[in-house]
């Protein structure tokens, strides 16, 4: 167990301080939600009116709406990150080094995954500082309560990305399946607007998103912003988070997945 | 006395293609053993099978008497492998990457950094403990990633085309220090298909196109002469060194 542990450490430490020295990775995090809030949502404001709705008690502005959806951006954007460097990783050879450790693939996997989450998790709060000296301030209650919500949305998002590092073959790909991926789950999600508001203009958008994962992720963080709990969204996020996890451990099993498909 | 790794009728496919046909050998403890195959012989496809990046059902894989199919992470947990690719972190120091990899191994603390020291001082390479891999040549990262492979005490190392890329000094660095582990009673399978690195007293097997034509002391092999001339009469001209 302590092996296990030792491994988990050792893993996230690795990636946080990757992610530390590359300053203009830490900036590019944090430059492109704040861009959402400050002048996307500035310009969206007087353009769209949010009702009352859970978990908010009054008319909110803009910018409060958006706040959980950009950082369920962030852990999107990271997800995906985490997984184009596994890509990397794979093309240079550490992901080998990595697999041939004597510890359960599906723990080694997992660490991967936390180390993406903890990276995200400190992009999320970088961000939840900077929108507070801007002006938008949440129960304090909920910058304690979002930190679990932040864990299993940033693992149900890694696994997602480790998914489609497992079937992506080389690093040239990526870029298309990232525009497959990010844009419509983040454009066809609650990220930007309520689904009420989307059924106004179609009801097929609406269920769409309401099919998303991503809008469940945002949902959950949130609620947990507002101290305020949502089984469902959290039923929803853990659900997608076993089925892609489970997806990746066979797309990365020796037996049947990547490195066979790769030819070694 | 069991051998360090043993394969018996070991074959592989990839869809149609027959990459290892019926592969058996065995690397006895403490011995230099060099896999010796032309380009495309099956070294890689080997190399990955003995690291359980493929696994295969067709015949048996044995590491210090562990059954990779049963037991892959007691079979892992013996074997220290240096791949043909580089595979370090440029921005951290040799000793951050080694205690990175004691740690994929379950070793931390105390135990790590001893055996760290005791893995750097065999390749001669503690005094670079501190310096970033980055500012290192060629040969000194080599030399890191056979020390950083030694670090959770294994009884076989594997090396795929370990020279790959290095100048004539550092082969032979390299070569020679492999050469003093197995001397020192490390078991060594070192893939290539260059013959100028294999000793007359090296154990050698000739794989090509996925088939062992040969298992033999690299003298015996040789004949009354070069070890060259018999690996090119044996897979046809024009291939290796």
């Amino acid at each position: 167990m302590i092996g296990f542990l030792t491994a988990l450490v050792a893993i996230v430490r690795r990636e946080a301080a990757r992610f530390v020295n590359q300053r203009s990775r830490f900036f590019a995090a944090l430059v492109r939600p704040l861009v959402w809030l400050v002048i996307f949502a500035a310009g969206f404001r007087a353009a769209l009116g949010v009702s009352i709705i859970p978990p908010y008690q009054t008319y909110i502005t803009y910018e409060v709406y958006i706040l959980p959806g950009l950082c369920g951006m962030i852990q999107l954007f990271n997800g995906m990150q985490s997984s184009l460097s596994l890509v990397y990783d794979q093309e240079m050879g550490s992901m080998r080094l990595l697999l041939t450790s004597p510890l359960p693939r599906w723990w080694l996997l997992f660490c991967k995954l936390m180390a993406g989450v903890a990276v995200s998790i400190l992009q999320v709060y970088a961000f939840l500082g900077i929108a507070a000296l801007y002006g938008i301030q949440l129960p304090w209650e909920g910058y304690l309560l979002v930190f679990p919500a932040l864990i299993v949305t940033g693992l149900m998002l890694g696994a997602l990305g480790l998914l489609i590092s497992s079937t992506v073959k080389q690093l040239e790909n990526f870029a298309g399946v990232m525009n497959f991926v990010i844009f419509p789950m983040f454009f066809l999600s609650s990220a930007l607007y309520p689904l009420w508001k989307m059924a106004e203009s179609s009801e097929l958008l609406r269920d769409i998103c309401a099919w998303n994962p991503f809008t469940h992720a945002v949902e959950l963080i949130r609620f947990s912003l507002y101290v305020t709990p949502n089984l469902w969204a959290l039923t929803v996020v853990v659900l997608c988070f076993v089925v892609f996890f489970g997806l990746s451990l066979w797309g990365y099993d020796p037996a049947r997945g990547l490195m066979r498909r790769k030819g070694g | 006395m069991s051998e360090a790794l043993l394969l018996r009728d070991v074959s592989f496919r990839y869809g149609a293609k027959q990459a290892l046909d019926g592969v058996s050998f065995a690397v006895p403890r403490g011995r230099f053993c060099a896999l010796l195959g032309p380009n495309g012989a099956g070294k890689s496809t080997l190399f990955s099978l003995l690291t359980r990046l493929l696994v295969t059902r067709e015949g048996d894989i044995r590491v210090a008497g562990h059954d990779m199919a049963r037991a892959p992470r007691a079979a892992l947990a013996k074997i220290g492998v240096v791949f043909q690719q580089p595979t370090l972190d440029l921005d951290m120091t040799v000793a951050r990457n080694m205690a990175y990899f004691a740690a994929l191994h379950g070793i931390s603390g105390r135990a790590a950094q001893a055996q760290i020291d005791a893995a750097l001082e065999r390749l001669e390479m503690r005094e670079r403990a501190g310096e970033k891999v980055r500012n290192l040549n060629g040969g000194h990262r080599r030399r890191m990633e056979i020390a950083r492979a030694l670090v959770h005490g294994p009884e076989l190392l594997l090396l795929d085309e370990p020279t790959v890329g290095l100048d004539t000094a550092s082969r032979l660095a390299i070569t020679e220090h492999v050469h003093a582990l197995a001397g020192g009673g490390l078991s060594v399978l070192w893939c290539t298909h260059l013959v100028d690195e294999i000793a007359p007293e090296d154990d050698v097997v000739v794989l090509h196109k996925g088939r062992v034509l040969a298992q033999k002391r690299a003298s015996e092999l040789a004949g009354g002469g070069t070890l060259q001339d018999a690996f090119m009469e044996m897979t046809g001209a024009g291939q290796g060194a």
